[in-house]
């Protein structure tokens, strides 16, 4: 006997299982890929050979950049092109709710985006061959690379559904991403009077990385994220079923 | 099996459909016809619950489509008017990706896929690229992922738009079988398809129906008046306006267009039935050379445009 619950993530499954293949199936996985690894190692190697020196940092501090370049790259079709091509119409005729397409959509992006912070570890794996790492930062930075990128992916993913045109998506994607960025950096909060800088302390989403990324993980910065992409994801919900773009 | 109940569907300030009510009886197949914009696309979604009606009620086998979307899903299988299919996918990948969302047992698939492989024609193609494929086959692939899990309820908007005489044929064939043991909701605006494939027809203009009924009812409703075309040589033309305007059961005559030369055409409209046997004897008796005597069908075109513009 199958159970509901069991039942609800079999169809999530199902459809994510879709949507990853889909990734390995269309450029965009080696382009997002092949980027990921050359910028990583170039950062990496440059300071290694150059400077003599073998550190992750260079390649942390980017990282954040780098993810809001990318993620809107691996979101930007997701809903767009299934308007533009009309599978939409298709796929929410399945036995699916929006909820379980959105889920399966948006962890499907992750695991993609995991997959490529995993081929880096190369990195650290050079690290510790030369010697013991600090190994806080390193995992930190990964972890916080998971939430700060889930956290752009689910923007992304909101931001594909309001629209056919994945340029749009990619554009709007990046600058909303962009902005929720930059508002909790040093030089934005410095101009700022009290109340709103501390709203834009609160709400910067680069600020937080670097705590997780020094290898402190407060719980009030996971729940931060974590809210940010249930709220995108509702978001996106909420857009599927008021079935408006037509 | 599918009720539909004074369904509104408004899209801003547009009323696509404007208290719609039909039903399709278990193991019919049921035409949809109407001109583009009738509202045909947009009452299959609403069965499909794609969208929901702003008025009125859906269900299928006693299911709403709104408060049980999900289970009224499960019974249905879908074929829309776009043929949306992943570009980037093979045949048989999709099928299967389409089998298993839709819990196709694992150990059925393949015996599910030979059978629809088999039905659809789409041995050839199986292994190919979706992105490949020429439009008839993805229409035969859209139908494939519409039956794969066996459902009741077929759903299909015009099955054979941009298919070759021949493919159109095989997909008509298609249906009839399917429609043998399915309940089979069909959209056209092809009228041929419909006197061909279809037990009974209804017919949608401006959001509204406009008729319903077996096609050849539709057809006969129109044919109140019967008919008659007569052609005879130029010569007797005369002597035959005379014989048959004579007659009671004629109750007019009218020479239409000539299309030979030397040959003139009449259309006579009678009374009744009985009238094409009294113009038979008159003319035979008078011994005037008949080149053509038929009775005018009024077709299912015919009952479209009256009822459509």
């Amino acid at each position: 006997m199958i159970t509901r619950e069991s039942h609800y993530l079999r169809a999530i499954f199902i459809l994510f299982k879709k949507e990853l293949a889909s990734y390995f199936n269309s450029p965009i996985a080696y382009i997002f890929i092949g980027a990921f690894l050359i910028v990583g190692n170039w950062l990496f190697f440059k300071n290694f050979w150059i400077l003599n020196q073998a550190s992750l940092r260079g390649y942390f501090t980017l990282l954040p950049w780098l993810l809001l370049f990318l993620a809107p790259a691996l979101t930007m079709r997701l809903w767009a092109e299934e308007k533009q091509i009309g599978t939409i119409e298709f796929l929410l005729t399945l036995p699916l709710t929006n909820w379980q397409a959105v889920l399966a959509k948006f962890i499907g992006a992750l695991i993609f985006l995991m997959i490529a912070l995993l081929l880096t570890i190369t990195l650290p794996l050079t690290l510790w061959w030369l010697g013991p790492p600090d190994w806080g930062p390193i995992i930190g930075s990964y972890l916080g690379a998971c939430f700060l990128g889930g956290a752009y992916l689910a923007i992304g993913l909101f931001v594909s559904s309001l629209t056919k045109n994945q340029i749009i998506a990619f554009i709007m994607s990046l600058a909303i991403g962009f902005l929720l960025f930059i508002v909790g950096e040093d030089f934005v909060i410095a101009g700022l009077p009290p109340g709103p800088a501390a709203l834009a302390q609160f709400i910067g989403l680069g600020r937080r990385f670097s705590n997780i990324a020094r290898g402190v993980v407060d719980s009030r910065d996971v729940i931060y994220y974590l809210s940010l992409i249930w709220f995108a994801l509702w978001l996106n919900v909420k857009v599927l079923t008021g079935r408006k773009w037509q | 099996m599918i009720e539909i109940n004074q369904v509104i569907k408004t899209f801003g300030p547009v009323k696509a459909l404007d208290g719609v009510s039909f039903s399709v009886r278990r193991g019919e197949v049921l035409g949809f016809l109407g001109p583009n914009g009738a509202g045909k696309t947009t009452t299959m979604k609403l069965i499909c619950g794609f969208y929901e009606p702003a008025a009125g009620k859906i269900t299928i086998n006693g299911l709403d489509t709104v408060s049980q979307s999900l289970a009224v899903r499960r019974l249905i299988g879908y074929l829309p008017e776009t043929v949306p299919l992943y570009q980037d996918m093979k045949v048989y990948e999709y099928l299967k990706f389409v089998a298993e969302i839709r819990d196709v047992e694992p150990d059925k698939f393949v015996s599910r896929l030979r059978e629809v492989v088999e039905k659809c024609g789409l041995q050839k193609v199986v292994g190919k690229n979706i992105d490949e494929l020429s439009k008839g086959f993805r229409q035969r692939v859209g139908l494939a992922q519409a039956i794969i899990h066996d459902p009741d309820i077929l759903i299909l908007d015009e099955p054979t738009t941009g298919l070759d005489p021949n493919q159109i044929g095989d997909i008509r064939d298609l249906i009839k079988q399917i429609g043998r043991e399915k309940t089979v909701l069909l959209s056209t605006h092809i009228l041929t398809e419909v006197q061909n494939t279809c037990d009974r027809v209804v017919i949608i203009n401006h959001g509204r129906i406009v008729r319903e009924g077996r096609p050849e009812e539709l057809t006969s409703r129109l044919a109140a008046a019967t008919v008659f075309y007569l052609k005879t040589p130029i010569a007797v033309a005369v002597a035959t306006e005379q014989l048959l305007t004579g007659l009671s059961t004629v109750k007019e005559m009218r020479r239409v267009a000539d299309e030979e030369s030397g040959v003139v055409s009449y259309e006579i409209v009678a009374a009744d039935e009985t009238a094409r046997q009294s113009i038979a004897e008159t003319l035979v008796r008078a011994a005037c050379p008949v080149l053509e005597f038929t009775k005018k069908t009024v077709s299912l075109e015919t009952v479209f445009r009256e009822l459509t513009t």
